[in-house]
């Protein structure tokens, strides 16, 4: 079962003098689903943006499905098409229809029959219910439908992991839900998934692991059911006590 | 009470100050009016000063008066909304109106009713106005330059003929949309290009152009159909390799004949000008330095410090230095630099130094939207796998090109009217033969009409560019 794809180990990164992340450790493996939670500014948007290398490690190795993120750039187109990401911001290509959002990348980086790539991004579209939505601009559509094209549009890739960087943090109360329901789905689908949210609900239901993350560190990484029940660490029961 | 509620109208009194109100405003009009249009100064009697003045004293209390807050006509609210809300606004409104009705009968006295077109010659204009004569005799020359006139359906049927295939968009079915963008962008000015060198020119006008160059081009157009494994080594290669053997070894010497048709004299460009001469050179500026400054713009922000820095120096030089004495440089200086038996016509010269010029503003603006755009884009571009050149040109370049419409038409409306300055390098357009025709002796003093009829030339050219510019922004609009 040690079925690892990403594999980081030893990971310092600085902004400058600051120390965004201190010593990363961390092995996920295929099919599981990773939470990762803690205060702002604790470096964990930047870990989950290291895995596909928008921002660069500078010690220490992330490897990525058997690739190590280095220099090499083809390395890097490669992993990240590989690597689905949906943002905070949900950055849709707002002067493309939903549909040319979802087929630009599978058409040009994957070569892929247009044909083909429509009937695809019309599976996925389905699958987050906005297929009805698929001629409009991305200017027209709420918070919540404008995060389910950004998942149908990574998930048009057909990517092996998902990372999400705090995706219903910029929503209203009543378009998480429709967020969370396309994420519990991928999740069911069997999904590689790192997601880096508030959302405690979320994690217990789907999450394997949980970990926390403070001040550039890992705090505590645990199994779901522990870490809701049982943390070990103060900074987490403070977090928790506060959030829950 | 009384004496506040005189002054400020209300519900109440309404109409008594409507019509009262009214009444002066009309009066104050009417004055201005028939002291413009008769010269009838109605108010002679007085002091001068106070005659001058009285029109917009007595406006201004006409307009105060009827300044009624919701009034519940309509009309009046409107009145009230836009040009009368306050007082200081009041005084400018009027002062506006009383300089449009000041001004329309001088204008229309020169242009109309006292001008004179009739005639041939400088002793038809008899009249105070303008001598339309005068534009009507050199019009031919406005137009086409120095061109001779037996030769001047030559730039008709170009013309005529380029405006013919550029409408093909209007009327391209669905089938063929997809390549219009290939056609207005590369295979469209290759066709003005041929059009200009065969027809207007039919000589060896640009440049020495040769079998050799024709067989290169058609070498690089072959090479995107190359396989990507070899197209590197291909282009490197293989379009020079042509042209050297086909030039050097083949055919040497008689093709300096080649860009000439049968039965068409050579015009040589220094006799091109006017309004002909205003378009092609507007025309290759615009398509020239549109790619360049895109270039640039993504030069500058580039990672790579040589090809950052290069497009630094390039932009900042050439948008410190005056257009006047780059284009003075392009037709002194730059020939000193090249090889003895290497011919690059002046007009060529100009057109790239005016193109250089030009795309060193087209970057800025460029770079403007690109720095507009969120870092977001970006990101998202790259998480989908996307390379450098994939994400400028399907996420970035659309975007940020959408947002630097009406900047780029900026850059591109000046350049249309900096056009004139090639005056100085001896090229003719429309202001250099006007420049020509007031210096003739039989015609001089006639310099006034020239330019009004330049202005109003140019004024069509430009309006039509700005209108243009705002149906793309209309047309790119996905914003809701």
């Amino acid at each position: 079962m040690s079925d690892t794809i990403i594999q980081i180990k030893d990971v310092n990164k600085w902004f400058g003098d600051f120390q965004v992340l201190k010593n990363i450790n961390l092995n996920v493996e295929k099919n599981k689903k990773i939470v990762v939670c803690g205060p702002s500014g604790s470096g964990k948007s930047t870990l989950i943006r290291c895995i596909n290398r928008l921002e660069e490690h500078q010690q220490g190795s992330i490897v990525v499905d058997g690739n190590e993120l280095t220099e090499d750039t083809k390395n890097i187109e490669q992993i990240r098409a590989e690597v689905g990401m949906v943002f905070q911001q949900f950055n849709l290509f707002p002067h493309l229809s939903i549909l040319d959002n979802c087929t630009l990348a599978p058409v040009w980086v994957k070569k892929m029959p247009k044909k083909d790539a429509e009937d695809l991004a019309m599976k996925h579209l389905e699958k987050v219910q906005i297929a009805d939505q698929a001629h409009k601009f991305p200017g027209q559509l709420s918070g919540g439908q404008q995060q389910r094209c950004a998942i149908a549009r990574a998930l048009c890739m057909e990517p092996k992991i998902m990372l999400f960087d705090e995706p219903t943090s910029a929503l209203d109360p009543e378009m998480i839900k429709e967020v969370l329901d396309a994420m519990v789905n991928l999740a069911k689908a069997g999904m590689t998934m790192i997601v880096v949210t508030h959302e405690m609900g979320f994690a217990k239901e789907v999450a394997d692991e949980v970990i926390f993350m403070d001040e550039g560190m890992i705090v505590e990484k645990a199994a779901t059911n522990e870490f809701f029940a049982n943390p070990k660490n103060d900074r987490t029961k403070l977090f928790l006590s506060q959030i829950l | 009470m009384n004496n506040i509620n005189f002054l400020k109208p209300d519900k109440s009194n309404l109409n008594l100050f409507l019509i009262l109100g009214l009444s002066l405003v009309f009066i104050s009009i009417f004055d201005v009016f028939l002291s413009s249009f008769f010269k009838i100064n109605a108010t002679g009697f007085l002091p001068t000063s106070i005659s001058f003045l009285l029109p917009l004293i007595i406006g201004f209390i006409g307009l105060h008066f009827i300044r009624v807050e919701y009034s519940g006509i309509r009309r009046l609210d409107e009145i009230n909304k836009n040009f009368n809300n306050n007082n200081f606004n009041a005084v400018l409104s009027l002062l506006i109106i009383f300089i449009i009705i000041k001004s329309i009968p001088p204008v229309l006295s020169w242009t109309v009713i006292d001008a004179n077109i009739s005639g041939n010659s400088k002793e038809a204009c008899t009249g105070d106005g303008a001598c339309w004569t005068y534009i009507k005799v050199w019009l031919r020359r406005f137009i086409y330059g120095l061109y001779p006139n037996e030769e001047q359906w030559r730039i008709n049927l170009s013309f005529i003929s380029l405006l013919a295939l550029g409408s093909v968009g209007y009327f391209a079915t669905e089938k063929f949309k997809k390549y219009l963008t290939l056609y207005y962008v590369v295979i469209y000015p290759i066709i003005a290009f041929l059009f200009i060198f065969f027809f207007i020119s039919g000589g060896p006008v640009f440049f020495d152009f040769s079998y050799g160059i024709i067989a290169s081009v058609v070498a690089i157009i072959i090479g995107f159909f190359v396989p990507n494994k070899f197209k590197l080594y291909y282009f490197c290669f293989v379009p020079l390799a042509v042209y050297l053997s086909l030039n050097l070894f083949i055919l040497p010497e008689e093709y300096v004949e080649l860009g000439k048709l049968e039965g068409l004299n050579w015009v040589e460009t220094g006799a091109w000008g006017g309004l002909a001469l205003t378009f092609i050179v507007s025309f290759f500026c615009l398509i020239f330095c549109f790619p360049v400054g895109m270039a640039l713009a993504l030069g500058r922000r580039s990672e790579l410090p040589f090809i950052k820095y290069t497009s630094v120096v390039f932009i900042e030089f050439w948008r410190g230095v005056p257009l006047i004495t780059v284009l003075f440089m392009s037709s002194v200086m730059f020939p000193m630099f090249l090889p003895e038996d290497f011919f690059l016509d002046k007009l060529v010269r100009v057109i790239i130094a005016i193109s250089l010029f030009e795309a060193a503003y087209v970057a800025e603006v460029i770079r403007g939207g690109l720095q507009a755009l969120p870092r977001g884009q970006y990101d998202a571009a790259k998480s989908l796998g996307m390379g450098y050149w994939k994400m400028h040109i399907f996420v970035i370049l659309p975007q940020a090109l959408k947002l630097v419409i009406p900047g780029i038409a900026n850059t591109f409306l000046a350049l249309v009217k900096d056009t004139p300055l090639i005056l100085v390098v001896g090229l003719l357009e429309i202001a250099g033969m006007l420049q020509m025709a007031k210096t003739n002796p039989k015609w001089l003093g006639y310099s006034m009409e020239g330019y009004v009829f330049a202005a109003v030339v140019f004024w069509i050219i430009c309006y039509a560019m700005s209108k243009y510019s705002y149906n793309l922004e209309e047309k790119y609009k996905t914003e809701r």
